[in-house]
């Protein structure tokens, strides 16, 4: 099969020294071009989708080395969205202090102005510095254990896709006969009522292009991965995993299935995608030096996720560890971390990619689709109708 | 470039909106979702050297009777993910919305207001909007948590809040210095702590201080507090005082209200919501105008319109018939939900249309038309060129924020008929000489230029005092 292939984009990459790389643009991690760059060139290679990360963490104190700071990543997402034509675009959306109605229209909108190529990695946020910036008066006696924030986080996105359920595709009638715009009989309160709010609906934005973009999960921490699998099995559509090595990854991949299995859904229907650390350069020695470089710059190892696959060299080694992920179950695809960006989205585009599509791994030109074309999932039944019926 | 003495017209683009103002029934009418009319919008107003465009939100669909409101356009998509969008397809245009400040939270506010500030190169408003009803406060977490009266304490301190929050990165925090291996100095961010009985937010903000400093804030509000208000931090105001009269009234009435803030009346605008029909000769213009307002009051909207004002079901009654005899009932003043409601006395309103409708032999529908659908300007280019000027030449405004009533077109023959008229008089600009919304409304002369100067002069953590500097 044809491996997925997405690329996450974190500021200057997730090395903490990558912004002093002398092809970095460290002062233009905050402007529109630089992240319309970036997606341009994955556009161009045909990439399934690009992860954008986000959180309200503060920025590290006594860390004046690090990169500090970070735009909304939705709005990152949406402002490249009109100058890119293929690829998925994956923000990541904190749904631990914020509001699930906000959130439905955010997405959904993502989706229109994207032409159906929005999907969202919802995450939990669990710190009380977090917490203090929203001002979270019931968590003044520390933060909930983990079983208690992915609770919360399945009631969001279950409210969220409700939502996004609760305009029906053809409610706009303009039915100049009666003068209705609407047929409100296609607009349904969503009456959700939970542990941690109520939402009473509808949405305020119609049912967008794919009606639901793929629910995106991480569980690559391993303190809260009991707590996350069953909401993995029950809402994602991708799930990232993150794993020492091949056998580990197939372990995980395996969970995942059996948490999909367990949630009465098909695990065909969910992919499973490898985080892999990327530093790639035309020889393994120089990819060494790089990263030797770099740590050198941030006083040791650089403070990359912990039990993370990581390839230190050419291109081919990338295409060779793919190829043997996919082909051994291990996953079916996987998520590009660039220890250094913007080189290390280069590398994807120009090196790494065109020796895929030798392979027969990937397209030869990128086509137009949506992202749940691209996972091979069918535009869903409303919630509502099938309700009805 | 000469560079007149004469007062410059301000103008905003607002996207048609939920209200019967924007006709969907007409031929011309496109979609109301679909990203390519924003798009074509947004291009009109730009190649109209417009301020800015203006997105309005409201978080709950309107309800009628009790169920939701079908007659008008119905549903839009997110404000700040259009915006965003929309600084991809536009290099000058302001791009401004309604963010509410009673169902959002100061930090997450401050953040997105700064990160579209980032992406579109300075040109980020934000209209603050007050609610406190539980009927939109059922799609959030709080619920109807806020006293009526507490509506623009809120709405202050939010504003308060969001701006400790973009003030506690200094302008040049960003280093991103390789050579001494400083991206941002610890110095240049300062913690936050904000604690009152509405808002306890502690901590340090994530995202960089954008391009203006600050969104461009607007204000709509015309109660005396939001007059207050809008006085003490707006920098453009949306009112609805069509008239010149009442215009001026309201002009000097904001303006004067400023000196008390230590606020110069040159650092706000008035913009009031403007409609218009252009006519080849005034005759075409008035028959346009007149078809229009058949077109946003049908029969079944003229009933709708009668029955906010009854507060009771009218709907047995013939729309090209006679008003009802009965009397409002003055006891159902929630028959229409999830609208700005104005408090009047119905029972005297209902009396004095009944009175013109006999005196004038006019139908519920024809009083609807005449009473609630009445264009701002209408007439030939020159004519509203020459309208529009007046209006602010007289002081009764800076500008106007215009509302036409098609989507996406109905800006479009405004741009090519109307907006050479006005530079012809010299009233309007010919190319835009700034790049951030603030330069296009204050000429490079912005508050928030001042307090970023002060600031420099006097925050003791900025860097350039820190000694934190490279080299």
């Amino acid at each position: 099969m044809t491996p997925y292939l997405a690329v996450e984009l974190d500021g200057a990459g997730r090395h903490p020294a990558a912004w002093r790389l002398p092809d970095a643009r460290p002062g233009e991690l905050f402007t529109a071009g630089y992240w319309t760059g970036l997606a341009q060139l994955a556009d161009r290679a045909g990439l399934d989708f690009l992860a954008i990360p986000d959180s309200f963490a503060p920025p590290a104190e006594g860390q004046a080395g690090l990169v500090r700071g970070r735009l909304d990543a939705v709005a990152i997402a949406a402002r490249v969205a009109p100058l890119t034509r293929t690829v998925g675009l994956v923000p990541t959306a904190t749904v631990t202090h914020t509001e699930p109605f906000h959130l439905s229209k955010a997405i959904a909108t993502l989706d229109f102005v994207s032409l159906g190529r929005a999907g969202w990695q919802p995450e939990v946020s669990g710190t009380q510095a977090e917490a203090d910036l929203f001002g979270r008066k019931e968590w003044s006696d520390g933060p909930p254990p983990a079983d208690t924030l992915w609770r919360e986080l399945a009631d969001a996105v279950e409210v969220v896709v409700r939502l996004w359920d609760s305009w029906e595709d053809d409610a706009v009638i303009r039915d100049q006969a009666t003068g209705r715009y609407v047929d409100r009989n296609k607009l349904h309160y969503v009456d959700f009522a939970g542990e941690f709010f109520s939402v009473k609906g509808p949405s305020i934005t119609p049912r967008s292009p794919q009606a639901h973009p793929p629910v995106v999960l991480r569980l690559d921490h391993v303190e809260d991965e009991l707590e996350a699998l069953p909401v993995v099995g029950r809402w994602a559509q991708v799930v990232r995993i993150a794993a020492p090595d091949l056998a580990a990854a197939a372990d995980a991949r395996a969970r995942v299935r059996d948490a999909v299995a367990a949630a009465g859904r098909d695990p065909d229907e969910v992919a499973v995608l490898l985080d892999v650390e990327t530093l790639l350069a035309d020889t393994p020695d120089q990819a060494q030096a790089t990263l030797a470089q770099l740590d050198g710059w941030h006083d040791g190892p650089g403070g990359t996720e912990h039990g993370t696959l990581r390839i230190l060299g050419t291109p081919v080694a990338l295409a060779d560890l793919i190829e043997e992920a996919v082909g051994s179950g291990a996953a079916d695809g996987v998520t590009l971390v660039p220890l250094a960006l913007p080189s290390g989205m280069h590398t994807v585009a120009e090196g790494l990619v065109p020796l895929l599509v030798q392979r027969g791994l990937r397209p030869s030109a990128p086509t137009p689709a949506t992202l749940r074309d691209r996972f091979g999932l069918a535009r869903p039944a409303n919630y509502f109708t099938e309700a009805r019926a | 470039m000469t560079r007149s003495r004469k007062k410059q017209v301000h103008l905003a683009a607002h996207f048609p909106g939920v209200n019967n103002t924007t006709v969907w029934s007409d031929p011309n009418s496109g979609s109301q979702t679909d990203f390519a009319s924003f798009v074509h919008f947004a291009h009109t107003a730009e190649r109209g050297l417009f301020d800015f465009l203006f997105l309005a939100e409201g978080l709950r669909l309107r309800e009628h009777r009790g169920q939701i409101h079908d007659l008008d356009v119905v549903g839009r998509p997110d404000t700040f993910t259009v915006l965003n969008a929309l600084a991809a397809v536009t290099t000058h245009l302001g791009l401004g919305g309604t963010i509410n400040t009673t169902f959002n939270e100061p930090v997450e506010i401050a953040k997105q207001f700064a990160s579209l500030d980032h992406l579109s190169g300075g040109r980020a408003a934000w209209n603050l909007v007050t609610s406190s009803d539980a009927f939109t406060g059922e799609n959030f977490r709080r619920g109807g948590f806020l006293r009526p009266e507490q509506r623009y304490e809120r709405a202050a301190e939010i504003l308060e809040v969001a701006k400790k929050f973009w003030d506690s990165w200094a302008s040049d925090a960003v280093r991103a210095d390789q050579a001494a291996g400083v991206f941002v100095p610890d110095e240049a961010i300062s913690p936050v702590d904000h604690r009152s009985e509405l808002f306890q937010v502690s901590g340090r903000f994530g995202t960089p201080r954008s391009p203006q400093g600050y969104p461009v804030f607007l204000q709509s509000g015309d109660s005396d507090p939001g007059r207050e208000f809008g006085a003490a931090t707006a920098d453009a105001i949306f009112s609805r005082h069509g008239t010149l009269e009442a215009g001026q009234a309201f002009f000097a009435d904001l303006k004067g209200r400023m000196p008390r803030y230590g606020r110069h009346p040159d650092d706000l605008k008035i913009l009031p919501a403007a409609t218009f029909v252009l006519g080849d000769t005034p005759a075409d213009a008035e028959e346009r105008a007149a078809h229009v307002r058949r077109q946003q009051v049908g029969p079944q909207t003229a009933i709708a319109f009668l029955e906010q004002v009854w507060g009771r079901d009218l709907s047995a009654y013939d729309p090209d018939g006679p008003l009802p005899d009965v009397d409002p009932d003055p006891e159902n003043v929630s028959i229409t939900r999830g609208r700005v409601r104005h408090e009047r006395d119905t029972v005297a309103l209902a009396r004095q249309w009944r009175e013109l409708a006999e005196s004038r032999n006019l139908s519920i529908r024809e009083l609807i038309i005449e009473t609630s659908a009445r264009q701002s300007f209408i007439g030939t280019a020159a004519q509203v060129a020459e309208q529009i000027d007046s209006y602010v030449q007289a002081d009764a405004s800076d500008g106007f924020i215009l509302v036409p009533h098609l989507t996406p077109g109905g800006l479009d023959e405004f741009v090519e008929r109307v907006i050479p008229e006005l530079q012809d008089r010299g009233s309007f600009r010919t190319e835009y000489t700034g790049r951030t919304l603030r330069d296009h409304l204050f000429q490079g002369d912005t508050p928030a230029t001042r307090d970023l100067a002060t600031r420099d002069l006097h925050h003791p953590l900025h860097p350039r005092e820190s000694g934190l500097s490279a080299h």
